[in-house]
């Protein structure tokens, strides 16, 4: 079986800095990590892998530097990497990054086979958007599986693959043919420890690096700035909340401080206090 | 590399004059969430947005509810008049009995496609946020995820505001150049609008022609997260959480029996999970669940920005630290300067003891 | 199971593993890197002063692209009292030449920096791995390493310790000790995010000009250390740092002493408006001369701060890393060509050119500091800041008293300080120390 991951190179978030004058975010010394989104994607590709055979492809659209994110990849277990990198592909936004995408995994299916499942992860933390998956799916028509939980069975010989899903309110078992794409839900799993061998192979395999015209892109109105219908016209920091927590004090112990704290959440929240009367009159 | 034009220097949603195929795209859509026979909260919000951006623009505010039963239909129909829809568009089909990408993008780029709306707006609700990212690329439009604020600038446009970066910066974002200009938006943002009763407007039904042989997903099965005994963090209204400072695997235990009192779910930090206290899927922040209940409970999390970014949804935030420096403090809108081993079991029975009383009186 | 084997493995991509990864690789040597960190330089968080000409004789062309933040053109050197501070500046223009000397950095960027030129001279890196044990033969000759991933033992004819100063390898494979609490520094420090105008308009600096002010006084609690404030091109790197037998013996933990630091009148209006960013606790070998380990055996050789190379007077520690790991890897390399095995014998080589080297001179000339300091603590890091900055006040207030009976009073509180005789001892001993 061939499994692909798309998997994003992005800043450490919980590092941005948000500059006090001008507003704009402090890249000084903000770590990149890959997006721990796609992490549980890679870790469910492998375990597919494990059990099924065949090979993990993981692929990125990025700078040069995403190569990093792909040799972690390799460390991790893939078995190949693909870096996707064209200074036309600067300022996409998720329908350019889907097309992209989508165009790398047709020249990926061409030299290394179709893939069955594709995988990515749910989001990213610093687009945020969800959308980059489903667009590949799309474009790649692949039946598409969002917020995947668990994947109950893979049947490759029947062409079936049956998934728990995240749905509104409930959990989904759905069963759909293959190929499929797949984005994984946060906390299913948990990254494996590559082995020396995975760490050393990391170290010195080839990473294929492709770019626009290596992938067959021969119209670049649809990659980039030009081929992106959204605009940021504008990036500001929220507003700070300037007042620290308010301190909850009460003289007489652990049962008067209790009685303050509940008094201060119901004072701030009117509905918590009617939701949780009626929780208990249900009860 | 193929030769090469110089790349552009503006980007395609940049120039001004709207392309001959879209002048005609006009008023302002909500895609109603209508999930077993029940309406999604955040529909009405957008209906109440939606109204004011229709108003703004001059235009219709039309509503769309798909579904296979045509009672409930009619029911969100009448709801959706109420909260402020001129127009509702209906498609009623057994296979859309539950919902799957596949045919719920069928249903609404055909409507799209059909009678062209400027503006179609979702729930960024897991639904939500499935179906409009599908949608946007079939009809190959921009889609701005996951909004706080919607707004239509002087020229007309729809400008949407979210957060990015882990909520450290928001940005805002125009699709100028195709139609319909999209965004899903956070349920609970938006305020809640009062219904006008008796309100109406005209419904115009669609069919879907779509048969359950052409549908490659089957839904095997569905259940309801309230006969679920797995963790719904996620979706929670009432969060209980712990960190390190409970000490011991033991000491959990107090959050688990304020949960309990509360109907609350619980969780707590990274290490809790790496020391084998909690399962993953209870993990709450950055790589585990990012969670926005109405009340949030953490008893002994330091308020590491990893955990912050998780939580910070979270309409009311309540601490329980020891050290009265602790960066929780920064963000939460209450705080307790105690030890959590002993308060806990006293706000579960202070709690306990309130809400008695009650069930008493009720 | 890794059959291949490597000229040499460096434990370690700090400044001094990394010197000496990618000199041995320019050499045309198999090399093998092992770092425990995420990256290099992942737990080297923060700023520092990289000494330019250690960096120059590996790489001559490094300020082509390497990430430097500020070049040094002013150095404070502070006595403080709990109120005041009495300074020595000196700042020149002569810094600002084309080759500067000095610069401030940010460890995190810089060690990923050279850790990417090791990687392109042809060393392999493996991060995120954490070398757990030597492995030896029956001779007792290091032979490869033993680390914490799955999948065995990797071979080398040589191990370079490039691990740092509470290197737990070279301790537990028995080739040096532990490590006293007296001959090692606990230093934290803070970054804080200025804006560049605000930095430069603090500092009275234009361009990459940068300033750097060491600190010395009753900021320690009568413990032996220094603080330091180092200005970056977006932030301000400050810290202070007290022997760890010291920290054993009072009640101050470091963070409030970091705290006071900050507080500290003369420095508080430096950091005024900033966000603090990272926070973070490191170990610097002090021990100097007399408390370095052995340093090379049968198939090992130890470099950097895992040697004890720093030089606390003068806070030089990273030139220090990067010669040293480049002269035991140029002995390698030497030994290698004349295809002489690497044994302790031939190794020694390295110790005889350290010994011709800037590196054991200085540590030799100051090995006499450690101790004299430790023992006269209270003295040097309390008293005589407390006089000095008395002693300035007087003279500096006008107040109507003359200027011979200010002169008296400076002497006497002195005196009563220090015994006549306590000030010249402090004085011979300094001066015998530094000799
Ligand atoms: C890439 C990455 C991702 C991460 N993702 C996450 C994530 O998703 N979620 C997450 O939570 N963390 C995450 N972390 C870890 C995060 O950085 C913190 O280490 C973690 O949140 C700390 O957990 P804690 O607050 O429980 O423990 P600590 O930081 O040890 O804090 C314990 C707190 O309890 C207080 N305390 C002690 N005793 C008591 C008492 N008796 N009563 C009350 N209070 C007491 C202490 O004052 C202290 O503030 C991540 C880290 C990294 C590097
Ligand atoms: C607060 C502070 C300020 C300083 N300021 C300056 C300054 O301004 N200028 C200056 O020149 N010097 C300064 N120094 C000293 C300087 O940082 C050190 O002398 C220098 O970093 C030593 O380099 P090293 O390579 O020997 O060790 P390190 O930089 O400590 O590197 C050792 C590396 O080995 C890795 N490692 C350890 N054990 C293992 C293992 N078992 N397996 C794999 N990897 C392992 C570690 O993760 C680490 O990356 C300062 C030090 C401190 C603490
Ligand atoms: N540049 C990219 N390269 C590869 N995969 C990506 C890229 N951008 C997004 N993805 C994938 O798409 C998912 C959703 O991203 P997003 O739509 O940005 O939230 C991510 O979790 C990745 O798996």
């Amino acid at each position: 079986m061939h499994i692909v991951v798309c998997i994003k190179q992005v800043p450490d978030s919980a590092q941005i800095r948000v500059h006090p004058v001008t507003n704009t975010i402090m890249r000084q010394g903000v770590p990149t990590i890959i997006n721990p989104y796609d992490l549980f994607a890679l870790e469910e590709a492998l375990r597919l892998r494990d059990r099924h055979g065949g090979a993990v492809t993981v692929l990125t659209m990025g700078p040069p530097t995403a190569e990093q994110a792909l040799r972690k990849a390799l460390t991790f277990g893939a078995d190949r990497a693909v870096l996707l990198t064209d200074r036309y592909f600067a300022g996409s936004d998720t329908l350019a990054t889907s097309y992209a995408l989508s165009m790398a995994l047709g020249r990926i299916a061409a030299d290394f086979g179709a893939p069955e499942i594709i995988f990515t992860g749910k989001q990213t933390i610093d687009g945020d958007t969800a959308q980059v998956g489903p667009g590949i799916a799309k474009r790649l028509r692949y039946n598409q599986l969002t917020y995947v939980s668990s994947i109950v069975d893979v049947a490759a010989d029947r062409g079936r693959i049956t998934v728990e899903r995240r749905a509104e309110g409930g959990t989904q078992t759905l069963d759909t043919a293959l190929p499929v794409l797949i984005t994984m839900l946060e906390a299913t799993n948990e990254m494996r420890r590559g082995t020396l061998d995975n760490a050393l192979r990391a170290a010195r395999q080839e990473i294929l690096t492709w770019n626009a015209a290596d992938v067959g892109i021969a119209d670049l109105l649809k990659c980039g700035l030009r081929g992106s219908p959204t605009i940021v016209k504008k990036v500001f920091a929220p507003t700070a909340r300037a007042e620290k927590a308010e301190i909850v004090t009460a003289e007489g112990g652990p049962a008067a401080l209790a009685e303050a704290t509940i008094a201060g959440i119901f004072a701030r929240a009117p509905a918590v206090e009617a939701d949780l009367y009626a929780f208990a009159r249900q009860a | 590399m193929a030769e090469a034009t110089p790349p552009p220097a503006s980007r395609a949603g940049t120039k001004k004059a709207l392309p001959e195929k879209f002048q005609n795209y006009r008023h302002v859509w909500v895609a109603m969430e209508l999930e077993h026979g029940q309406v999604h909260s955040v529909s009405y919000e957008l209906l109440g947005e939606g109204r004011k951006l229709a108003d703004k623009r001059g235009v219709e505010l039309a509503a769309v509810v798909m579904g296979d039963s045509r009672e409930a239909l009619h029911r969100a129909a009448t709801n959706a008049f109420e909260f402020g829809a001129d127009k509702v568009y209906l498609v009623c089909d057994p296979v859309l009995a539950h919902y799957r990408n596949e045919v719920a993008t069928k249903a609404l780029t055909d409507l799209v496609n059909r009678y062209q709306p400027e503006i179609l707006l979702l729930g960024a609700t897991n639904l939500g946020r499935d179906l409009a990212g599908s949608v946007a690329t079939t009809l190959e439009t921009g889609l701005t995820a996951d909004c706080t604020e919607l707004a239509i600038d002087e020229e007309g446009s729809l400008a949407a505001t979210r957060p990015t970066f882990g909520g450290s910066l928001l940005c805002t974002i125009f699709t100028l150049n195709f139609r319909p200009q999209m965004a899903t938006v956070r349920p609970r943002v938006l305020a809640m609008p009062e219904p006008v009763p008796g309100r109406t407007g005209t419904i115009v039904e669609h069919p879907l022609e779509l048969a359950e042989d052409d549908i490659v997903t089957k839904v095997v099965h569905f259940v309801a997260d309230r006969d679920s005994d797995k963790a719904q963090l996620a979706y929670a209204d009432i969060v209980v959480a712990g960190g390190l400072g409970l000490q011991s695997a033991e000491n959990f235990q107090l959050v688990k029996q304020l949960a309990e009192v509360l109907g609350a779910e619980y969780g707590g930090s990274r290490p809790l999970v790496q020391k084998g206290w909690i399962t993953a899927d209870r993990q709450i922040g950055q790589t585990g669940k990012t969670i926005r209940p109405r009340l949030y409970i953490a008893a002994g999390i330091s308020g590491a920005i990893q955990h912050r970014v998780g939580v910070e949804g979270a309409d009311l935030i309540v601490a329980i630290n020891t050290d009265p420096n602790a960066p929780i403090f920064e963000f939460a809108h209450l705080g307790i300067v105690a030890d959590a081993v002993t308060l806990l079991p006293a706000l579960t029975e202070a709690f306990a003891r309130r809400l008695s009383v009650n069930r008493l009186a009720g | 199971m890794i059959d291949e084997r490597f000229d040499a493995i460096v434990v370690g991509a700090g400044p001094s593993g990394n010197a000496a990864a990618y000199v041995m690789a320019k050499e045309g040597l198999k090399v093998l890197q092992i770092e425990r960190g995420e990256y290099s330089g992942s737990k080297n968080v923060q700023g520092a002063i990289l000494y330019a000409d250690a960096l120059e004789r590996i790489m001559p062309d490094f300020r082509d692209d390497a990430p430097l933040e500020r070049h040094v053109v002013e150095q404070r050197i502070w006595t403080m009292d709990d109120r005041s501070h009495t300074g020595v500046h000196y700042r020149s223009d002569d810094f600002n030449e084309e080759k500067p000397n000095r610069y401030t950095i940010l460890r995190a960027q810089f060690d990923k920096w050279f850790s990417r030129r090791v990687q392109q001279a042809g060393a392999i890196v493996l991060c995120e791995t954490t070398v757990t044990e030597l492995v030896k033969d029956g001779q007792d000759r290091v032979i490869g390493v033993r680390t914490d991933r799955t999948g065995g033992a990797i071979f080398a004819d040589v191990v370079i310790l490039a691990e740092g100063v509470n290197g737990l390898v070279g301790q537990r494979s028995g080739l040096r000790p532990e490590v006293a609490p007296e001959s090692v520094a606990l230093a934290v420090k803070e970054m804080h995010f200025l804006p560049r105008e605000t930095i430069e308009a603090r500092f009275n600096l234009s361009g990459n000009e940068g300033v750097v002010i060491e600190a010395m006084g009753t900021i320690t609690k009568g413990m032996a250390g220094t603080g330091f404030l180092y200005t970056n091109e977006e932030s301000i790197s400050v810290g202070i740092g007290c022997i760890v037998a010291d920290f054993a013996e009072g009640e101050v933990t470091p963070y409030a002493l970091l705290d006071a630091f900050k507080n500290h009148p003369s420095i508080r209006p430096l950091l005024a408006g900033s966000e603090i960013k990272e926070y973070a606790a490191h170990l610097i070998p002090e021990g100097g001369y007399k408390a370095m380990p052995q340093l090379v055996g049968d198939g090992w050789i130890v470099v950097g701060d895992a040697g004890q190379f720093v030089n606390a007077v003068h806070r030089e520690g990273s030139n220090l890393a990067m010669t040293t790991g480049r002269v035991a890897a140029e002995t390698v390399a030497w030994l290698k060509r004349r295809r002489e095995p690497l044994d302790a014998v031939c190794l020694a080589e390295y110790t005889r050119r350290l010994a011709d080297s800037f590196v054991m001179k200085d540590l030799k000339k100051y090995r006499g500091i450690p101790a004299l300091l430790h023992h006269n603590k209270r003295t040097f890091f309390g008293l005589y800041p407390q006089l000095i900055s008395k002693a300035a006040q007087t003279w500096l207030r006008v107040d109507g008293v003359d200027k011979v009976s200010k002169e008296k009073a400076i002497l006497r509180s002195f005196r009563e300080g220090r015994s006549l005789f306590g000030m010249i001892g402090d004085a011979l001993k300094l001066a015998r120390a530094w000799r």
